[in-house]
């Protein structure tokens, strides 16, 4: 039998609500498979098992705000006879049994509550969605029990307000205030805690954009290739070449290298907010595999929901401020990364290269280093090694 | 298929890619990047939305034509003539 537990998705969450259960007792679940889904400041994001075997009894239900570590289910490993003690007593947050080995992240005093607040009135974000969706105002909801006004408050204004209006077109559950303060706290606590050092190199695009152009010429609108995918995959390369560069410091201070490159992709949500979710395995995926990988996780982070592996897993971040943007993107590390990679928009540029001068399409990349680890030499590598992979792009 | 039912298509289009835009104001003569933080990716999920529903298959150089809803609305009218 094993706990499935409230996971910690990023450096600054307390606590989570659950919104949804996705698998009932007695279903089997594999390790992997989402089996609930979490209300965060980042949006729902669908909890993941790290075990096999039948989901046996759940001590959460959907509406209740928990702490991280909380048990929220137990899952009966195969074999193992159904359990009698329908629920046994608390135990005290840990990393979830069976879990690879991660850096945790050493808590710090979060200065953002999960739960937002009018005058003095706690409100989670679960329930001032739902009452944004409905047209109810805070005002007229009255507080719970505990002095906090979640789901159930709401659902009791919204059945006494009479029907609903019609509800608003944002992302379910996304909360983009919210969102801020995770960003801020999180952000802050980076250049708090970690001694940054940026090293930056403009390289020459035009070797993969006229080799990307004549591929996605020849091929269906739903074929072609973005042109940040090429680069993700040529970025993830040289983060692999550059192991110091590439994973996660942990609770002790000490640096894990990781054997794989599982890259942060920061993607902006209109209207403001930014989430880093992780491409597993990068280095390993052929370029249409990732340009699904990329066109899936956008369209997750600006419409659905992200899983909590994602979250969790970043061992570098891959940050492209886009076209007709930016010259140059500094970017700050994601803690408990070391490392983060900032691109601004391609440009053209008078490029001199062999004595001869002539105008290429150029892109200005900053790498961000985490001098408890590394030092520039390590981000001028990775830079140098980039270039080398971008001007070989049928390699990629 | 008249233009009030071409342009039908391209808002389905450009609503699938981006739901939360549909109940807000859309210039037609302004690019979709400028009014709603449209960005290269959502760019291109609207073009593949489009051939999807239209047939209508953009090559790459022909992407900043579609760049506003009247641009888009004239060059699938154009395609499909």
């Amino acid at each position: 039998m094993s706990a499935f537990r409230m996971p910690s998705l990023g450096a600054d969450m307390d606590d989570g609500t659950l919104v949804e259960w996705m698998k009932q007792p007695g279903d089997h679940v594999r390790r992997g498979d989402a089996i609930a889904a979490v209300e965060t400041q980042k949006g729902a994001i669908e909890i993941e098992s790290f075990e096999t075997g039948v989901l046996d009894d759940i001590r959460v239900q959907v509406g209740e705000k928990v702490p991280v570590g909380t048990v929220l289910a137990m899952i009966r490993t195969d074999g193992e006879a159904e359990s009698t003690a329908p629920s046994a007593p608390p135990t005290p947050p840990s990393p979830p049994a069976g879990e690879p080995a991660r850096t945790s992240v050493p808590s710090v005093p979060a200065p953002a509550s999960a739960a937002g607040s009018i005058g003095n009135v706690r409100i989670t974000p679960a329930a001032r969605q739902r009452a944004r969706e409905r047209g109810i105002d805070m005002a007229t909801v009255a507080r719970g029990p505990d002095g906090v006004i979640g789901l159930r408050e709401v659902d009791a204004a919204a059945s006494s307000a009479g029907p609903s209006r019609a509800p608003a077109a944002a992302k379910p559950g996304l909360d983009l205030a919210e969102m801020r303060k995770a960003i801020a706290a999180a952000m802050a606590r980076s250049w708090r805690e970690i001694p940054h050092y940026f090293v930056r190199s403009v390289l020459d695009m035009e070797p993969m954009l006229a080799w990307l152009e004549q591929r996605n010429a020849d091929r269906p609108v739903a074929g072609r290739l973005h042109y940040a995918v090429p680069l993700i995959k040529a970025t993830a390369l040289a983060l692999k070449a550059v192991p110091v560069l590439n994973g996660q410091r942990d609770d002790d201070g000490g640096f894990r290298p990781a054997d794989a490159v599982h890259l942060g992709i920061a993607i902006a949500l209109r209207g403001g907010g930014l989430v880093a979710p992780a491409i597993l395995d990068a280095e390993r995926l052929d370029l249409d595999t990732l340009m699904q990988r990329l066109d899936d996780l956008v369209r997750r982070v600006r419409t659905g929901r992200l899983r909590s592996s994602e979250m969790t897993a970043a061992t570098a971040t891959f940050s492209n401020l886009g076209e007709h943007t930016a010259d140059a993107l500094q970017p700050v590390i994601y803690p408990p990364q070391v490392a983060i990679v900032g691109c601004g928009c391609i440009a053209e540029r008078p490029w001199a290269e062999a004595n001869a001068l002539s105008v290429r399409r150029t892109l200005e990349v900053t790498v961000g280093g985490d001098h408890r680890v590394s030092d520039g030499r390590s981000a001028a590598r990775l830079l140098n090694d980039l270039a080398r992979r971008l001007s070989h792009p049928e390699q990629l | 298929m008249n233009d009030t039912e071409l342009e039908q298509q391209i808002r389905d289009a450009l609503y699938s890619v981006a739901p939360d835009l549909a109940d807000q104001p859309l210039d037609p003569a302004q690019p979709f990047r400028d009014q709603f933080d449209f960005d290269s990716m959502d760019f291109m999920h609207f073009i593949t939305e489009l051939a999807r529903r239209t047939g209508v298959q953009v090559p790459e150089r022909d992407y900043p034509q579609l760049a506003t809803l009247s641009g888009a609305l004239a060059y699938v009218r154009g395609q499909r003539a």
